[in-house]
């Protein structure tokens, strides 16, 4: 028995709410940008089941759109991880319970 | 398509992305994530898209997991370990998850198999690339050109 749709999107679905767990529990600011990176990468392989699944078409879009979302998360890490070096400097710490400074 | 290699991969790839989500030592979860890229790199090399799994490889594993270890590096003078575990977290999750299999599940149209589709070549994809994608290719390399400006600029020394 060859894997169908559902189960791809099943493991799709899985890694989506395991990115959210690490975005959602952790304190770390890096954890978090670990997990926005897993959610994105479910859509990924979404994105690609679908592709793979679908009837054959003129143009491969579901892999078109794989590409340009791998290259949209790396510019995303690159500022994200810039962003908790400077808030590192400025507060000396990553913990985002600690960010408290606007808090009323 | 192999059920086998889904199931050794399918496991592989959560295994790694668990540990990622709840180690304590931040070095460990990178690397665990790392090793999610990898089994998630393989899933698209078992659907047959090579070159996505090849990008993601470069990309992920070659460029962002590295900048990941490098910010913990970094960063690390007083977080070595993460303490504290917000279970309301664990709780939305599993919630997201429950809905989202369900409604998968519940779906009749999506429990199909994979139709024989011709390989794709990198070639019909570079020509996709630069005939139909041109436009957004162009402006994914200023999107690009922008965060890499705009990453500089957050982490230049702040004049006193």
């Amino acid at each position: 028995m060859t894997p169908t749709l559902q189960v791809f999107l099943i493991v799709s679905a899985a890694l989506f709410s395991i990115g959210l767990l690490a975005a959602l529990s952790r304190r770390h600011a890096i954890f978090i940008l670990i997990g926005i990176e897993m959610m994105l990468t479910a859509a990924n392989l979404n994105f690609i089941a679908f592709w793979r699944f679908s009837p054959p078409a003129q143009q491969p879009v579901g892999v078109m759109i794989a590409i340009f979302s791998i290259a949209i998360a790396a510019a995303e890490a690159a500022v994200g991880l810039a962003m908790v070096i400077a808030v590192y400097r400025h507060y000396r710490t990553t913990n985002v319970d600690q960010l408290d400074q606007l808090k009323g | 398509m192999s059920s086998a290699a889904f199931v050794i991969i399918s496991i592989f790839t959560l295994a790694a992305a668990l540990a990622a989500a709840t180690l304590r030592k931040l070095m460990h979860a990178a690397l665990s994530f790392a090793v999610a890229l990898v089994g998630i790199a393989a899933f698209f090399f078992l659907l047959g898209a090579e070159f996505v799994g090849l990008a993601l490889v470069f990309i992920y594993i070659g460029a962002v997991a590295v900048l990941i270890v490098f910010t913990i590096l970094l960063t690390r003078r007083h977080a070595g370990k993460d303490r504290g575990f917000n279970w309301s977290g664990v709780a939305i999750a599993v919630a997201v998850f429950g809905g989202l299999t369900w409604s998968i599940v519940k779906t009749q149209s999506l429990s199909i198999v994979a139709p024989h589709v011709p390989a794709l070549t990198v070639k019909r994809i570079g020509q996709a690339l630069m005939t139909s994608y041109v436009w957004p290719l162009q402006c994914v390399g200023l999107l690009l050109t922008a965060a890499l400006i705009g990453a500089l600029v957050l982490v230049m020394e702040e004049k006193r």
